[in-house]
This record gives C-alpha cells, structure tokens and sequence, in this order.
C-alpha cells in the first residue's frame, strides 16, 4: 500500500507524492544534486546534514546499496527525494534496497513528484527551507512549519556528525576504483602521520591517504592546535562538513594556530575554514554546487578537471588576504575553487578530489600532500 | 589556445551513400563540421557523394564536390583544391578509410596536407585489432583473451586459459565465415578442427566469449590539451552478442555504481589518451561480466559515430561541433555550451531523463537473409525516444518505430489472445535468439507469467530492465480488468500515462477510441508537459528549444511570440528502405525556408541521426513520435498557424487525415487532393479528363476477382496490396502461374486491403517528374530518364537528368501532363509524377503511373542537378510566398548530366538474390555529375562502389528476350579487349552474332564455372539480366557470389549498355571533378547570403 508524503516549501509550493523509506517528518534546507550515479555515497556524506537532497536523475535506487559504497557510517540528510525509486536491485555488488536502508536510518523519503520543476524552482528562486511529511498532511501547518525551519545560516552542524573520541584510520581504497590490480603502500609506523580533523569527513579522504602510506589519525573537528600537535602530526588536513563554515570559531582558531607549523590541505568546509582562518570572507550561493559534473580550472597546469562538489557557501574572492592566492576556479561561475598560502605550507580545494561519487580527476591533489609531508 | 591561424582552408569528407551502418549520422556530423568552421573563418572544401545530404548543399560549404568517395578522386580535389588540412573524424568509416588510403598513397605527404584531429598512427592503432589489444595490455585494460593456434592439441592449451564457452574464428576465411561458439569440449574439438580445414592457413583464432554480458558505450572527447570529459554513457539493452546499432540501447547507464561507472571513465580516457586521438570524439565500447563486474574493453572508435550522435542528440551537447572546434586547435573550455550561454563546452553533461534507442529492421524485404542479429549490423534505421522513466522513454520508442504498435503491445496490433499467439516453447525460442521480433516476445513471455529469472537466462537482458518491463505488463493488466474508461479514476489515468501508455493502447484496453481517451485526459487536465533537454538537468537556465514530452506539472515551451507565425514541419521518423534522408533533407530545406521568412519553426522528428533533429535547425524542436496523439499534442500546446506533412515521406501524409479532423490547418497541397490522387477510381477519372492515359488496370478483393481482372488486362501484370509502401510484396507476373502465386502473397500483405493489378508495360523507358505548383505557375524542376526499364522500383533505379534519350515531342507531352495533373489536382508545393513511354506501333505513348502530390525521393537531386533548391522554394509556397514572388518563373535548366544511382544493402544480408524489381531494396544514392553522360554514370557507379574494370574477364548471362540486344553490348567489350565468358546459351547466341566468347559450365553442371573464377579473381565482371529469381537459382548463386567476392553484377540490359558506353569513355577521357559553387555560381551567393 503506498503511502503519501508531503514536502512544503517555506514559498508555499506543496508536492504530494509517495513516501518511501522511513516515516515521519523532517526539515531542513532543499537542495539538488545532479549526479547521475553515486546516490549511496551522496546518502552517507556527513556534509548533507540539516538538508534534504533532490537527485536530478529521475530513476533512483537501480543498482541497490552495499556495505562498500559508504562515505560514513549511516545516511546524514534529512529527506532524500526523486522522481522515482527503482523496485528491483540490480548489480552484483549489491546487498540491499534502497527503500530499506533509508528506513534503518530513519530518513524519510519522497518519490514520485516533477523534480524538475522543484529543481527549477531552486535555481531560479534560490536554496529553500522545506518540510517533508508522512504524518501531518496539511498543506497551511506544512508551509508554516517551513517558514520556521531555522536553516543553515550561522548554524554549528558540525557538531551533529563529527566523531566523539580520536579514530587511528585503516582502510585503503575500494578496488573498484582502480584500473588494474595494485599492491597498496605499506603503512609501516615510520610512515608520515597525518592527523584529520574530522568536521562531517568523508571516509574516501582517509582511504586516499591511507593508500598513498600515510598513517592516518582522525580527531573530531572541536579539537585544539594544541590536541593536533599532541598527535606528532607531519601534516594536518582539514576535511569537509555540513553547513555555514562562518559560525566555527574553535576549528578557525585551531587552524590558525597550526599554519605554519604543519603542512595543511583543505578540502570542502575543511578549504573555507582555512580561507577564514587567514581573513578570507565567506558566503552562502544562491542554490549551491552539488554534482560530479563541474569543470574546474587548474591556474598552474592550465587545464580542466571534472569534479564533484558539494558546497552551500564559498569562499569571496573579494578582499582575500595577500597571504592567499586562487590557484583554481569554477569555469562556471568563476567561483574560488582552490587556494594556496603564499608562505606556509596550506592549500585547499572547495571541491572534493575524493570523489566518491564522482570522477577521478584530481586525485594528484593527495599525491601533492603526500609531498608535502 | 585560440584557433589556428597556419591552416586556412579544410577538407572534409562525407560518408557517402546511406547504408547499412553508416546513415544520416554523417549527415548531421559534417553539416555541424561545415558550419562550425566556417563560423571560425576557415575556407571548408567537402567532398561527398551522396546528394541527399544537407552537407552537400552548395551554402554549406565553400568548395562543395559530388564526387565518388576514392583516394584517386579526392586526390583530384586536393591537388586543384590545396587544402592545408584534411579532417577525417566526422565522415564515419568511408572517411576514415579514404583519409587513410590518401596517406598509405602519399597524396596527403605531397600536397603537404596536415591530418588534424587524429593522427595516421592513432587511427591505424585504433582500427588494426592486434595493435589495439597490445595498446590495451599496455595501459593495463582487460579486453577478451585471445590466442591463435595451429592445431587441435594447442588449442586445448589455451582453452585451459580462455575457458568456455569459447569463440572458434577461422584465420584468413571470406566475411568471417566459420566462426562459430562452443560450450563444450566436444563442440570445442569438433569446431577447432572443422577450423582448421577451413582456414588456408590452417589456424584459428581462439577467443574468450563474451556473449550475454553487460554492454556500455562511452562517448569521450579531448582537447589538445589533454582535456578530457565523457559526454555520455550508455548502456544496450540487448547484451553482448548484438551489434550496438542493431541493440535497443539506454542513455544513460541505469545499472552501474558510481565506482563502477567511474571505473569506466578512468578507463575510457586512458584509452583515448593511449591511442592518441589528439582531438575530437570517439566511441569506446565496453563489456561487463554480469556476475563479476569484470570489464574488458571491446572496441573503440577514433571518430564521431552513429552513438555520438546518438549521445549528442540524447544530451544536446553537439559533439560533432565542438570536434571540429577542436581539431582547428581550441581547447574545451574556451568554446561556450551554446545551450545554457553562460557555462563552456568543457563538462559533463547530466541528464534527468532517460533516453531509449529502438533499431528499425527490412527483413521483410529480404525474406531470404537470415534474421538473426549479431555482431553485423542488420537494421536500416532507428528511433530515438525521450521520457522521465525508462518505462516512458521505452513505449514511446516503440511507437515512434512506426511499425504499426503503439507502445510495448496490447495496441491492438500485437498476436496476444489472437489465433496467432505464439505458445510459450515458441517464445522461449524467440528470447533465446534474438531477432527483430524478440523485443514483442519479452511481452508475451511476461503475460505467460515467465519469471524474469527465466527470461533472463535466456536473453542476458538485465533484470532491471525486465522488471520495467512487467509494471508495463502489470499496468496493462490492471487497465484491462478495469475495461472501462469510466471506471478509470484520473490518478490510474494520469499513472498510466507516465508508464508511456499511449491513447491507442488505452483505447483498446479500456474498450473505447482513441479519440475518447483523449478527450476524457482534456477534459480532466492530463495534458502532456514539455521538457528541456538542456546538458545540465536545469542547473542552468537553457536558451535551446529542444523538448520531450511527458506527463509531469511544469510545462518548459516559450509562450507565442506576439505578431510572429509558427509553422510547425513532421519529419519522417527513423529511415527504412523507401523513406530514409531525402525527406529529411526536405525538412530541413523547409525549416531553413521558414525561417528566412521569419516565420518560426517548429520541427518534430524521431530520428537521432538527422539534420532536422540538431538543436540549432529550427527554432523550436520536439524530440518525439510521430503519431496523431504526439503530434497533436505538441499542437495544443504551440498553438501553430500551419503544419507541412508533404516533407517528411508518408510518415506525416498518414497523419494528416486525422490531423485535419481534428481541426489541423494543413498549409500547401489539401489532405483531400493527397487522398485523391492515392484513389484509384478519382485518378482515373483525372486522367480521363485531362485525355492522359494509363495502364489497364483493376482491383481485387479475393482470388476469383483478380483472376477476372487478370482476363481483361492480359499479360504481364503488376500486382501489388493497396495502401503499402515501397513496393512491399509488389511482383511482376508473365502467367497465371506466377499470378496465382503472387497474388495470394499480396493478399496477404495487404491484411484485408485490396490488391492491385496492373498492366505491365514491357520494355517501357521510365520517367520520373518533380514539380511545384503555387496555384498560378507550375514549374517543371527536373525530367529524370530512368536507366532500368519501368517495373523496377524507382527508388532503385538509376536516373538521368536532364532526360537522355526521350524524344522531344515524349518531353513536351510529361510537361503538358505534368502542369495538366498540378493544376487539375490544385498543387501547392511538391508533386512527384511516374510515366512509362512505350513505343507502340510506332507511336511514342505517355503513361501516367503514379502521381504523388508530395516530397519526393528525388527532390535532393534535382536540387543538386538544377541548383533550384525545390524543397525550400515549395515550402515557401506552402505559406504563401508565390513562385514568381520568389523569382522563379520558368523551368530550370540543367548545365550538367547528372546520374543519380542507387546503393543496396546485398553485403550485408549475403546470399540473398540481387535481382532489382518494383519492390524497393535500396538504402542509399549518390551522384555522377559531368558534361559527358558516359562519364557521369561512370562517377555514378564509381560512387557507388562498382568498379568498373578497365581489363579482364566478363561473364555475361542473359534471359531470352535481351539476348538480340546484348550482342550489341559484347561486340563492343570485344572490341575494347575483355575477354568474354558466358554459359551456353548465351555463348550460342553471341557467337551467331560474331562475337567471341568462352563458354563455360553452369554451377550445377560442375566446374570450372563463374564462382571458381570469382574466387580464382579473374572475373571482373557480371552482367545478368534474370530469367527467374531466388537465391538458389543457378543465376540466383551466381548473383549471390559475385555480391560475396565483391564482383559488380549488373543485372538489366539497359545498365549493362550504360555501363559499356561508361567503360569506353573511360579509355578515352579522365574523370574529371568540378566543385558544385562553380556549376552554379549564382545560386551559391544567393544561398550563401542568406545564411551569414
């Protein structure tokens, strides 16, 4: 028996559909991700907290989810809405469906509605606040509930994902996303140590370096300089996360406090919290970057990478500190996309060289790191 | 990187004719090259044969030549051209084999003629399969294990590795053949033996199967700068085993991981960037093992291809474009997308639909070919559909295949619950092989409640989409119990109209009319919507009019643009023989005429591969089915002031009775005069009137009928079912024998429709007329002179313009007949008109045929022989701009002899007779232009691929009735050195006539006969004019063979002259090439004006 839900935007738009997943009601800020596959690793990426994520691709659920395809450990939005889920799993890898692994984790979905047109809506009228329900039905007390949505501006997500206690990572890279077979590096305990600083860390950051031999300590984002050079770290990176990076001050003073001192990379919120630290501006885009199709210019190669993103706010390229320098942007919209410190070793990037989902392109982005260390 | 400014003028090649293979794709992929530099400055020098091309229109390109596609000729058109670059991507396979043949000739190298876009040595690593599999283990990629092997104990060694099943491919054997799959060790000895022998060089090839797995397509382009993006992926329905062109095939991937897709991309671009495709598209294949994930790479091309347009047309990124952008040296991201304006060239398009190709298959007109699809490509045509589901995409692509159905069955044409119905051993057969009909048989299997395990296992088709296809199935039963419309509440109705069901189908399976359905959807606001396709799934505003239906709340189309009229041009749907690029090439012609008047067009078509599907052709363009239900929903929501059916084929001309009830402004010619002139009674009573005359003729409604008829008419006769297309099932009868015989045949093809019979004019010449009519002019455009004598298909049939030998009294009365017939008939626009002249005693006697007061299939080439564009001209009739308005008041004349002959798809279907006859057979033309007749037709078979030889032997084989003519023929190839073969009849004859001549045993009188010379390669030659047909006939075999051995076979009298006077002209004058713009100058700066 299908089930009908309710997304209501704080404008007034009403979508009915069918609910899947878990039941219940969720709010937080609708946004949309034209990534044509990787839905699983777009579920478990920590940086959606507080959202509800609409995919572009209208048939969703095809290839099911498995145990590998994780970005963390459980699905971090709030509401997850295509046009349509797939009823039957189909690929050798997988080891379940995705209506069931959204209802273990409690995330209410909606299928079944013109996505388009709530895309379009999005990108014409900017990122929206919504409710989405299984429960109350109501279009007047769904509208009002979305008007008091609080949003993500000024809001402190990251404390809702990161880790509660240090983790000493081990895992390398899927073997699906190599080519041919390799022997992965040694990680012996003279091996560089790298301490990330977990703010909504996806977990292919800490397989990457992992399988280019580093040993690889995560500490929760609320860490201290202090805490980090504890550690011995040869190098610091600063991960991605969920939401408004302006409102973290301890991670900006931390980071402050380990420039110069130890090589850092940046990646996502890990890059703005970086540009923040050194006197950069952020701000929050109308509707966002959230796909694995945007090119991205490399200032000192001179060519283009394809890349994924994930990003509600970026950093201005107005009035950026004389210590920082642009060495990427956004071919589309000339947004900073990569910075470098002039004098320490730190550089970052606002997109995810990770992947997972999403091309390959800038993996040489940890190499460089590696380098550093 | 800016462009290059150290080359200025760039040759392009066309693809030649259409075939099997190689279709409109290259059309629509030099056209956007011919454009896309020109834009850029450069000088564009093009050389095709094929005359139905846009590309080929004199504005498209500055030097354009209608030239037979071989190194000697394009050396021609090099050394008077002196291009500085030759780009050879965007002409499928025959402009990748010429460009290559110019530089294995050192043509390229002498004239100091660069290579852009690939290089020599990546095209050569990229075609020769052992260099490939080597750069592929090179870089690391799996690809089939393989192995060659001398003998039976080797290749038990090696099976140890390759494992079963396993390909056993015979070394060095004609076509491939031999090549078969064991499953078991058995098979596996018996076959590698069998191999052996049949291999000269006694070794076989041993080769991993990698039937039944999963297959992927990955367009990839790259910069010089090593950019490099994915523009699509595409996953065939049909797995491994199937050609990709012959597969049902999906964009994008539906049944891949994000790690497994981009696994896929890793490896697609370091196979680009191995081969070293320096810029542009190519197409890399792949297979994925179901169970294991494990990927090998199958094949790449180093080209713009069918899928690339295929890619282009399903994201709207236009590959071909931006390739030739690349090749003249910008990089990716200094080129604009030019659908959202603000992003660049350089990305990844997304989509958020789902796009579904069905191939078209013409078994029915080679009854004898074997329907089994396979590596070799079979289909002749293909649809392309787009919806916001699989499910959708998928009916719509069925219906838009015009074969009669109107989604996935239950449309009233499938044999579901008929006495037909296949039993279920039946449709397991049919899963288990595919063929053209499985696709319906995944149906019936699903309705006999075949688990989707089962019919996995025997198709490979995944699951995912299997189980799609069952909610279909499940919609359709759940419809079908409702059985009533009114029953049915408007959340089922608006359900069922997502899953892609059409009207027709809900019609039957609600037990109403279409028209019902219809009304009760407006009447409860369930109206279609219209999507975008816009390469960014909406992330980006998209200034490209190009739309999808589907059933969804926001509709995307602009509004009407006050003051400013819309007309709105139906395409002819994916090519089949009798209806392929000439209409497409009308359209197009119809849509750039609109808009030079500033009238907006709206074009609606279903083909991928075309002209008039590129987003930049008209001003608005609906991707979708053409029937009445799509079309007239695209017309509610655009509101246009006329619609052209006379353009695209009978496609639109089908529609446009419904069309016009339903209150449908047709402009030009009316939907009464178009039914008319196809109603045999009104056309006679036409002609009466007008004192023109007409073969005896009658109509049948059951045996005892024709028999009647047959009696009055005498023979021979011509039978054909009414109301059928290219002469499907249309048969010549001598007695009453074969009347009997063919008449039941056509009886049942014409399901319940009458069959005509007409009195067949021996030895009459054939003429073709194309004219256009705007209600006070008639203008006579070109009187073509069939070469072949009337009976065969006028479609396969050369063609001569102006006419050659008709008798100038014969030529005034077509052009009073003509002009008579456009006025009687109130012509607006095109009408195409068939004679016979017959030499009765003694008297030049005219017969009208046929009268068709539409698009022709020769309107490209009277276009391209008289530089009277008539496609545009007729449809700035059609809106209202008169011809002398247009400047156009008298008849063109032709400066040239223009040849147009006609190419078949024999190869492809090898051992099928070849004999030509009134049923069509044809996919392709092209064109010999010249002063000289002799050496126009010479070009014309040249372009054609037939060689004719300049020494040798020639076996000539004649029917009794052109024996007294081809005495005539031999003397002359006496005269000029070849040596002459025939078997005994016509030896005995020839040598009564004083010719000399070897006579040889029939085939099944021993040897040696024609085949062993066909194969010892002395013969070079076949002229056969049959006096039966059938592939195992003793002249059927011979035929058959010399289409194998790639031998010309010309098989009528009148061909054989034409072709004798061509090889004497031959010995005497060079063929010489002339570019198009100076034939006729005028024409190509007016034409080129309005284009800037």
């Amino acid at each position: 028996m299908t089930k009908t839900a309710k997304l209501a935007f704080q404008d007034g738009t009403i979508y009915t559909g069918t609910a899947f997943g878990a039941h219940g009601e969720v709010q937080g800020e609708v946004c949309f991700n034209t990534s044509m596959t990787g839905y699983q690793e777009i579920l478990t990426d920590p940086s959606y907290r507080g959202q509800m994520v609409t995919m572009t691709y209208p048939q969703i659920g095809n290839y099911g989810v498995n145990a590998e395809d994780v970005e963390s450990h459980k699905p971090h939005l709030a509401g997850f809405i295509v046009r349509e889920r797939s009823r039957l799993v189909s690929n050798f890898r997988a080891d379940g469906a995705l209506d069931d692994y959204l209802a273990r984790y409690g995330v209410v979905g909606l299928e079944g509605i013109d996505t388009r047109a709530l895309v379009r809506r999005i990108r014409i009228h900017g990122a929206m606040n919504g409710v989405l329900s299984t429960i109350d039905l109501d279009d007047v007390s769904l509208v009002s509930k979305a008007r008091a949505c609080p949003g993500l501006l000024g809001r402190d997500l990251v404390r809702e994902v990161i880790p509660d206690k240090p983790i000493a990572w081990n895992e390398p890279l899927s073997p699906w996303t190599k080519l041919k077979e390799e022997i992965p590096q040694k990680v012996t305990v003279d091996a560089p140590h790298v301490v990330a600083l977990d703010y909504g860390l996806k977990w292919n950051i800490a397989r990457h370096l992992f399988s280019l031999g580093c040993r690889v300590t995560i500490l929760p984002g609320t860490a201290t300089a202090d805490e980090v050079l504890a550690q011995k770290p040869d190098g610091v990176f600063l991960s991605n996360g969920p939401g408004d990076p302006e409102p973290l001050h301890y991670a900006q003073d931390c980071i402050r406090n380990l420039l110069g001192k130890k090589p850092i990379f940046g990646i996502c919120l890990g890059h703005q919290l970086l540009a923040l630290a050194c006197g950069a501006k952020t701000y929050k885009l109308k509707f966002g970057h959230r796909g694995a199709n945007q090119p991205v210019w490399n200032h000192d190669t001179k060519k283009v990478e394809i890349t994924t993103q994930n990003h509600g706010f970026a950093v201005a390229p107005e009035n950026l500190p004389p210590e920082l320098e642009v060495t990427h942007k956004n071919l589309n919209d000339e947004t900073v996309e990569g910075l470098r410190h002039k004098t320490h070793p730190a550089f970052s990037v606002q997109y995810h060289p990770e992947a997972s989902a999403g091309p390959h392109d800038s993996h040489y982005l940890f190499e460089q790191f590696r380098a550093m260390l | 990187m800016p462009r290059r400014t150290d080359i200025q003028k760039i040759l392009l090649i066309g693809s030649g004719p259409i075939i099997i293979g190689q279709a409109c794709e290259f059309d629509y992929s030099g056209t956007q090259a011919c454009k896309a530099l020109r834009e850029e400055g450069y000088e564009v020098v093009l050389i095709n044969s094929n005359p139905a091309t846009i590309m080929t229109d004199p504005e498209m390109a500055d030097r354009t030549y209608i030239e037979p596609l071989t190194w000697e000729m394009a050396a021609k058109v090099i050394e008077r051209e002196r291009p500085d670059a030759l780009l050879p991507t965007l002409g499928g396979q025959t402009g990748l084999n010429l460009a290559m043949d110019l530089v294995r000739h050192g043509v390229l190298e002498k004239f100091k003629v660069e290579l852009i876009g690939a290089s020599a040595q990546a095209i050569e690593k990229a075609e020769a399969r052992d260099q490939f599999k080597a750069a592929m283990q090179r870089i690391g990629l799996d690809v089939p294990h393989s192995q060659t092997v001398n003998s039976l104990d080797e290749g038990r060694q090696v099976l140890q590795e390759i494992g079963l099943p396993c390909v056993v491919r015979p070394s060095f054997t004609l076509g491939g053949t031999g090549s078969s799959i064991a499953y078991n060790r058995e098979e596996f000895d018996v076959l590698v033996r069998r191999g052996l022998d049949l291999s000269p060089v006694r070794q076989v090839l041993l080769e991993e199967s990698v039937l039944g797995w999963k297959e992927y397509e990955m367009e990839v382009m790259r910069d010089a700068d090593d950019n490099v993006v994915i523009i699509c992926s595409i996953e065939n329905f049909d797995p491994m085993g199937v050609h990709t062109g012959d597969s049902i095939t999906v964009a994008p991937a539906q049944t891949l991981t994000d790690k497994e897709y981009q696994r896929m991309r890793d490896a697609s671009l370091a196979v680009i960037r191995e081969i070293g495709v320096d810029t542009g598209g190519s197409n890399i294949q792949f297979a994925v093992h179901p169970k294991t994930g494990r990927m090998v790479v199958i094949e790449m091309n180093p080209r713009v291809s069918r899928s690339s347009a295929l890619a282009s047309k399903a994201t709207g990124f236009p590959i071909a474009k931006i390739a030739a952008k690349l090749a003249v040296g910008y990089r990716l991201h200094e080129l604009p997308n030019d659908i959202t304006r603000e992003t660049r060239a350089c990305f990844e398009p997304t989509i958020d639909y789902v796009v579904v190709k069905v191939p078209r298959f013409a078994f029915e007109k080679f009854p004898e070919a074997d329907p089994k699809l396979t590596t070799q490509m079979k289909s002749v045509g293909e649809t392309m559909a787009i919806g916001r589901t699989f499910k959708e995409a998928f009916q719509k692509a069925l219906r838009g295949l015009e074969v009669g159905s109107f989604g996935f069955g239950c449309d009233g044409k499938d044999l579901w619950g008929t006495p037909e119905q296949p039993s279920v051993d039946e449709v397991r057969s049919r899963l288990a092989v595919p063929g053209d009909q499985r696709v319906w048989h995944l149906r019936y299997a699903l309705k006999y409640g075949m688990s989707l395990d089962e019919i996995y296992e025997l198709t490979g088709i995944d699951p995912w989409f299997l189980e799609n296809l069952q909610q279909l199935v499940e919609m359709e039963d759940q419809l079908r119990e409702q059985g009533d419309l009114d029953r049915l509440d408007d959340a089922q109705l608006r359900r069922a109209k997502q899953f892609g069901f059409s009207d027709r189908q809900l019609a039957i399976l609600l037990n109403t009319t279409e028209m019902d359905v219809r009304q009760r959807r407006k009447d409860r606001g369930i109206l279609a919507t219209f999507k975008a396709v816009d390469t960014c799934a909406a992330e980006f505003e998209a200034y490209t009019p190009y739309y999808y239906s589907t059933y969804e709340d926001e509709d995307e189309t602009p509004p009407k643009k006050p003051g400013v009229r819309r007309v709105m041009i139906l395409g002819g749907g994916p090519n089949r023989i009798g209806q392929g690029i000439e209409f497409d090439y009308c359209c197009c012609h119809a849509s750039f005429a609109l808009r030079e008047l500033g009238i907006e067009s709206i074009m609606v078509n279903s083909n991928p591969e075309t002209v008039s599907t590129d987003y930049d052709t008209s001003d608005l363009l609906f991707f979708e089915p053409l029937t009445t239900e799509d079309v007239l929903n695209i017309f509610d929501r655009v509101q246009p002031d006329g619609v052209i059916v006379q353009f695209g084929g009978q496609t639109p001309l089908n529609l446009s009775r419904a069309l016009a009830n339903a209150g449908v402004p047709i402009v030009g010619t009316s939907v009464d005069t178009i039914e008319d002139a196809e109603d045999r009674e009104k056309f006679a009573q036409l002609l009466g009137r007008l004192d023109l005359k007409q073969p005896a003729n009658g109509i049948a409604r059951n045996m005892a009928q024709a028999r009647a008829e047959v009696a009055k008419i005498g023979f021979p006769v011509l039978v054909r079912p009414s109301f059928v297309l290219g002469g499907r099932a249309m048969e010549i009868c001598y007695d009453s024998k074969q009347f009997e015989h063919f008449v039941a045949a056509a009886f049942v093809v014409a399901q319940g429709q009458p069959v005509l019979i007409d009195r067949f004019l021996e030895d009459a010449t054939e003429v073709d007329v194309d004219a256009i009519a705007d209600g006070r002019r008639v203008i006579v455009a070109g009187i073509m002179e069939h070469i072949e004598e009337a009976g065969v298909h006028s479609g396969d049939s050369a063609c001569v313009l102006p006419a050659h030998s008709l008798h100038a009294s014969v030529i005034d009365e077509i052009h009073r007949a003509t002009v008579a017939m456009a006025e009687y008939l109130q012509v607006r626009g095109l009408m195409n008109v068939q004679f016979a002249v017959k030499r009765e005693e003694g008297r030049r006697n005219v017969y009208v045929l046929e009268v068709n007061p539409r698009a022709s299939r020769t309107v490209p080439f009277v276009s391209k022989a008289t530089g009277m564009p008539l496609a545009k001209v007729a449809a700035k009739v059609m809106v209202g701009v008169s011809l002398a308005d247009q400047g156009y008041t008298a008849d063109p004349v032709p400066k040239s002899i223009s040849v147009k002959e006609s190419v078949f798809p024999f190869n492809k279907f090898l051992g099928v007779d070849i004999v030509l006859g009134p049923e069509m057979k044809s996919t392709g033309e092209v064109m010999g232009i010249s002063d000289k007749l002799s050496i126009a037709f010479a070009k014309s078979q040249l372009a054609a691929g037939t060689l004719l030889p300049m020494q040798g032997q020639i076996f000539i084989s004649v029917a009794d009735r052109a024996k007294v003519n081809v005495a005539e023929v031999a003397r002359l190839l006496e005269a000029m050195g070849y040596e002459l073969i025939a078997t005994k009849g016509t030896a005995e004859r020839l040598i009564e006539a004083g010719v000399n001549v070897q006579a040889i045993k029939k085939i099944q009188e021993g040897h040696p006969n024609a085949i062993d010379m066909m194969i010892d390669g002395t013969l070079k030659l076949v002229f056969n004019t049959p006096r039966g047909k059938g592939a195992r006939t003793d002249e059927g075999r011979i035929r058959a063979a010399s289409v194998m051995h790639g031998i010309p076979c010309i098989t009528t009298l009148q061909a054989a002259e034409a072709a004798t006077r061509a090889m004497q002209a031959l010995r005497e004058t060079e063929m010489d090439v002339q570019a198009v713009q100076d034939r006729f100058p005028e024409y190509s700066r007016k034409q080129s004006s309005v284009v800037a």
